[in-house]
């Protein structure tokens, strides 16, 4: 491989990491304060799973780099504006209502996204997807049901449910937004082809949302930016608490 | 026995195999407002760690127990019956799990 080709696999390898890492971090946000017991731990579990695969990318990542860093080198020493994560990935938790809209559009679309990296050319990432399409559908089928649950449950429960995907669906435009570097990848067999995502993500979402007797929204308005690694204010919070330890005493091991 | 009623959801008993074959064995019980819901809440409560390959869940008020003062009725009779134990066998060499 030229020097080129591996710099865009690596910014897309991160562009998967990224989303795990993020996510993770935010799920991990719930533990001691989910609504019950069992929801903390469920909560806690899908963050492990998340954790687990962003380990996994970011190893990878750093050997396509061929710079000599390690996984926690790439989550804990790189700066903001070379994340690329989803903006969707790094909104705030808010209440569970909120938590579960954000997991119901992410899983949803990660289970199209690494069905079809299960085919991908890469085998490091076919690998990777084989491991994580599992976790997956189950993070999916517990969106799904939460979803369905309080969107057909109680006055407060369907009003907090479609406020929730209300106030995130600007961020869902930005899952299937492709650039030169993803349609290469894709030419070369390696990643998905986003524009065949859209059509069955929205399938899926139509459905969980007819079944909980709520509204899709239809606001066309989109947020961008974590492409070109532009992020909302949130993502400068999360890595403030995540990278402090490594920005405070770099290299520290225990 | 009365269904004991708290302030969280309704409870299910949980009961795990934890290889194909074997009997179901309690191991405990979880909160869940639905059937879909308390099976991921047992399989994320009891399943971390690899313990098993199925699960069964039954609501707890479906439980039917044996009353605690019944004791001496139920089972004390039973006591002074070793005859009923199959310990005047000679088992073969290398039978195993009888």
């Amino acid at each position: 491989m030229s020097m080129k080709q591996n710099d865009v696999l690596f910014l897309y390898t991160l562009r998967l990491a990224d989303d795990a890492l993020i996510l993770g971090h935010r799920l991990g946000e719930w533990c001691s304060k989910a609504p019950i017991l069992e929801e903390d731990l469920a909560l806690t579990n899908i963050a492990l799973d998340m954790i687990g695969r962003a380990e996994a990318i970011l190893r990878y990542a750093a050997e396509v780099e061929g710079k000599g860093h390690t996984e926690d080198d790439l989550a804990y020493k790189r700066p903001e504006r070379k994340f690329y994560n989803h903006l969707l990935v790094e909104q705030e938790n808010g209440d569970f209502a909120h938590t579960i809209a954000r997991q119901l559009f992410i899983s949803t679309f990660e289970y199209h996204l690494y069905t079809a990296l299960l085919k991908s050319s890469d085998e490091n990432i076919a690998g990777i997807a084989a491991k994580a399409i599992k976790e997956i559908k189950y993070h999916k089928k517990h969106a799904s049901d939460w979803c369905i649950r309080l969107g057909d449950g109680t006055d407060e429960s369907k009003v907090r449910m479609q406020t929730a995907l209300n106030d995130l669906w600007m961020y869902t435009g930005e899952l299937f937004e492709t650039d030169e570097i993803n349609e290469w990848l894709h030419e070369g067999g390696i990643a998905a082809d986003l524009s065949k995502l859209e059509g069955p993500w929205k399938t899926d979402i139509v459905d969980v949302l007819g079944q909980a007797k709520l509204t899709v929204p239809t606001s066309g308005y989109m947020q961008t930016g974590s492409r070109k690694g532009v992020h909302t204010e949130k993502l400068g919070y999360i890595l403030a608490e995540m990278q402090y330890l490594q920005r405070a005493y770099p290299d520290a091991k225990w | 026995m009365e269904n004991i009623q708290d302030s969280q959801w309704p409870l299910w008993e949980v009961f795990i195999q934890s290889q194909p074959g074997t009997p179901y064995k309690h191991a405990g019980s979880v909160h869940g407002p639905d059937k879909s819901i308390a099976m991921q809440n047992a399989r994320d409560t009891y399943f971390r760690r690899n313990e098993g390959t199925s699960i069964w869940i039954v609501p707890s008020n479906a439980i039917v127990a044996s009353d605690p003062n019944d004791s001496d009725m139920l089972f004390d009779p039973s006591n002074d019956k070793a005859y009923r134990h199959p310990t005047f066998y000679t088992m073969p060499e290398g039978a195993l799990n009888i």
